[in-house]
């Protein structure tokens, strides 16, 4: 018989057994016993956060940057509630995530002791799944399961949560061995008739889309290579989604750009008219379909994703295809060559000339101005300053997000970092810093506004203590831009609790917190002040002062089809939004 | 989408029995806005710790679809088939009615038992507590002509279902 150890040891050898290298964490009553733990070693690294919510959002950035799973440990009940976010965001964005979490010592469970939470009953509905480990002997086989879990099939966060006494307890430990779940076994190998309907569909499209999301970037590189090897085989056109950006190259004549809420003109048109839809690792999120009853009317739609719940569940479609999207892309690609198919020149040259002429209407256009910094220029000078294999870009939530998206670029998957589907403000700067530790080497920015950038600000402590350089590149405009936007199409301009009264002077706090503040105010000075934010060896709070009232555009207002969106000519006209759009969000 | 037909339809689920399972089957009817119109759970197979969750919901084909995809993917989830659609079944349920009342009231609530093949579990001389078992519908009809004779309440077990045939689902 092996050697009893205690809890906490089971728990790091775990980690260890499980190529965990750092862990974003805040200690509390409820781990200190894993904390001791972490303490005598030095195979993994601690960072410590300012809020769980950090660690959580840090733990996002490492995952999305690096393809591991991130992992998370956090004491009991506020410990536990403050991770909450970052869980329903990593949910969301199928992030691959483990969080530790301590609890009350077993006999106080139910006693409303002490920081004492239902965490397996709260982290329910905001995991994709949970453990309550009341003996210390499940404890080993629940850790390696919940790696499995996490970052297996639709990857998503996983709690364990771990009472004080089974921390201490002694237990035996057992080796990660080839798990084979008894009831969770994700299928991975797409079905063969329908990888064939689909290349069937594929082959004698006129009008064809490829609609690509996060799922081909969480699939891993190779993913990536094999669309980017599909796409230029058949010559068809390409968008991404918000959460998919990197996994083609945003260079290429191919690449349409963003579709969806704020994307192009040309990527939401070609969505609309197509007749093929091919619909790679995407889940037809609302800020992608618009108006559902005339979302792409005409097309056949196919959809590959490793959820089965995905399909159908917002757009009935005609080829669901389950399965991983290397796996499915690569059979797809063998029975595609195999076929020696050549796709129909005249209809797809036809097809072209009426995407360039969508594209001709240059929806990202904005006016310069040569006294204002204009947040879209401030973006595209940031771009051209910046960019690089080793840039890493993260964001907050609004206007900064969706300018972020449209005017960076990105040639490679794992560099974009964003919350799209819970989209939560405060995201960036916890993102950044965990990307920073996957990437030590790289350069890595997150664009913010100064509203988001408020409510995570603490973590830049967490960077100046870790020597962590990241970039916070703030486009303040002294307002939650997108709340105004929304307040000035729908609400009569009444701007209601959307002003950002009573900012702090960012060059300041940035100096308060050991790091380097830099301001621009004119378009004139902002090269130079973006090559001294690239240059400064340590972290930088960039205080880029915008035009306060600028719109996000193009748009689909809520309610509204693809074809019916707003450009950016079209400012100052009456919007139209239905009553059913406005209920929308 | 919303223009298609709801149905009533019987799902079951079979689970791993462990803490916590059927308030991830109910937490996910609940936070998706499905239905549940009757819910039955225990465990079915004490060696495996198995259980068997016996859920009567109703909704559109796309929705009933969705229930199924999202029990499917809980971990300690082992099989789902949609009784309704996929196989033959037969469905029971047992409820227990209580009935006051005298004279020829309680005559035509016992004889009336008899009819629909129920039991008398309890007695006094001015009540009855019936055991009756079958599907859903006799259960409601049940009931329902008990009402005017004295029902004072029931207490009914939700629909177990099985596949028919040789065959475990």
């Amino acid at each position: 018989m092996e050697k009893q150890i205690n809890g906490a040891k089971i728990v790091l050898q775990a980690l260890r057994d499980n190529g965990v290298q750092h862990i974003f964490g805040y200690p509390g009553g409820a781990v200190l016993p894993i904390y001791d733990e972490l303490f005598q070693q030095e195979d993994i690294e601690h960072i410590l956060v300012r809020h769980e919510q950090g660690a959580t959002h840090a733990a996002e950035g490492y995952a999305r940057s690096s393809g591991k799973c991130g992992v998370v440990l956090v004491t009991s009940g506020p410990g536990a509630t403050n991770a909450v976010t970052g869980l329903t965001d990593a949910l969301m964005d199928s992030i691959p995530m483990v969080c530790i979490t301590g609890q009350v010592p077993t006999h106080l469970i139910g006693a409303d002791a002490f920081q004492e939470a239902d965490t397996v009953g709260i982290t329910r509905a905001c995991t994709k799944h949970n453990y309550l480990v009341k003996d210390v002997n499940d404890l080993a086989r629940v850790m390696h399961e919940a790696f499995y879990v996490a970052t297996t099939g639709r990857p998503g966060p996983v709690v364990v949560d771990i009472p004080k006494d089974v921390q201490f307890a002694m237990g035996n430990y057992l080796k990660p061995t080839a798990v084979k779940h008894k009831s969770y076994q994700p299928k991975v190998k797409g079905d063969m008739e329908a990888i064939n309907a689909a290349v069937d569909l594929i082959a004698n499209a006129k009008k064809p889309v490829f609609y690509t999301g996060g799922g081909v970037i969480n699939s891993g590189p190779q993913a990536s290579q094999l669309l980017r090897e599909f796409v230029k085989l058949t010559g068809y056109p390409i968008t991404s989604t918000l959460m998919g950006l990197g996994s083609y190259p945003s260079a290429d004549k191919q690449w349409l750009g963003m579709l969806g809420m704020h994307g192009t003109y040309e990527a939401n048109l070609a969505m609309h008219d197509c007749d093929v839809m091919i619909n790679i690792g995407a889940r037809f999120d609302d800020r992608i379909t618009g108006a559902l009853d005339k979302f792409s009317p005409d097309s056949k739609k196919i959809h590959i994703d490793i959820d089965p719940s995905s399909i159908n569940k917002n757009v009935v479609v005609d080829v669901p295809i389950v399965g991983d999207v290397a796996h499915v892309l690569e059979d797809m690609l063998r029975v595609y060559k195999s076929r020696a198919v050549t796709p129909d020149k005249k209809a797809l040259s036809s097809w072209w000339k009426e995407i360039e002429g969508w594209r001709d209407r240059n929806c990202l256009a904005y006016r310069k101005d040569d006294k204002a910094i204009k947040p879209q220029y401030a973006v595209e000078r940031l771009y051209e300053l910046t960019k690089g294999p080793d840039t890493f870009i993260t964001t907050e939530v609004g206007q900064h997000q969706m300018w972020a998206a449209q005017y960076y670029r990105f040639e490679d998957p794992n560099r974009w970092m964003t919350s799209g589907g819970l989209g939560t403000m405060g995201y960036g700067i916890p993102a950044a810093v965990g990307v920073q530790v996957a990437n030590p080497k790289g350069l890595v920015i997150d664009i913010a506004g100064e509203a988001s950038a408020m409510m995570t600000m603490q973590e830049l402590s967490t960077a100046v203590q870790h020597r962590l350089p990241i970039k916070i590149f703030i486009l303040n405009n002294e307002y939650m831009g997108m709340v105004r936007q929304w307040q000035e199409l729908l609400h009569g301009g009444r701007y209601s609790n959307s002003y950002s009264e009573a900012l702090p002077d960012f060059v300041k706090l940035a100096e308060a917190y050991g790091a380097t503040g830099i301001r621009a105010e004119k378009p004139s000075e902002l090269d130079d002040a973006i090559k001294r934010m690239v240059d400064t060896d340590g972290p930088v709070i960039f205080d880029c002062i915008v035009t306060k009232e600028e719109n996000c555009f193009p748009m689909i207002p809520s309610g509204a089809a693809h074809n019916d969106m707003l450009l950016a000519d079209d400012q100052g006209l009456e919007v139209e939004v239905s009553d059913e759009g406005k209920a929308l969000v | 989408m919303s223009e298609q037909a709801t149905a009533t339809h019987t799902i079951s689920v079979l689970v791993d029995n462990e803490a916590g399972v059927l308030a991830r089957v109910i937490g996910l009817f609940s936070g998706r806005g499905y239905n549940i119109d009757s819910l039955t759970v225990a465990e079915v197979d004490q060696s495996a710790h198995m259980s068997r969750i016996t859920i009567v919901t109703s909704g559109t084909p796309q929705v009933i679809e969705q229930i199924k995809a999202q029990l499917g993917r809980l971990v300690p989830v082992h099989r789902v088939v949609d009784l309704t659609v996929e196989c033959e079944s037969v469905e029971r349920e047992l409820a227990l009615v209580k009935v006051s009342g005298k004279g020829e009231a309680r005559v035509e609530a016992l004889r009336l038992s008899e009819a629909f093949r129920a039991r008398v579990v309890d007695a006094t001389p001015e009540s009855f507590v019936f055991e009756i078992t079958g599907n859903s519908e006799k259960i409601d009809a049940f009931i329902e002509l008990m009402t005017p004779l004295g029902l004072q309440e029931a207490s009914r077990t939700g629909a177990a279902a099985l596949a028919r045939g040789p065959e475990p689902m």
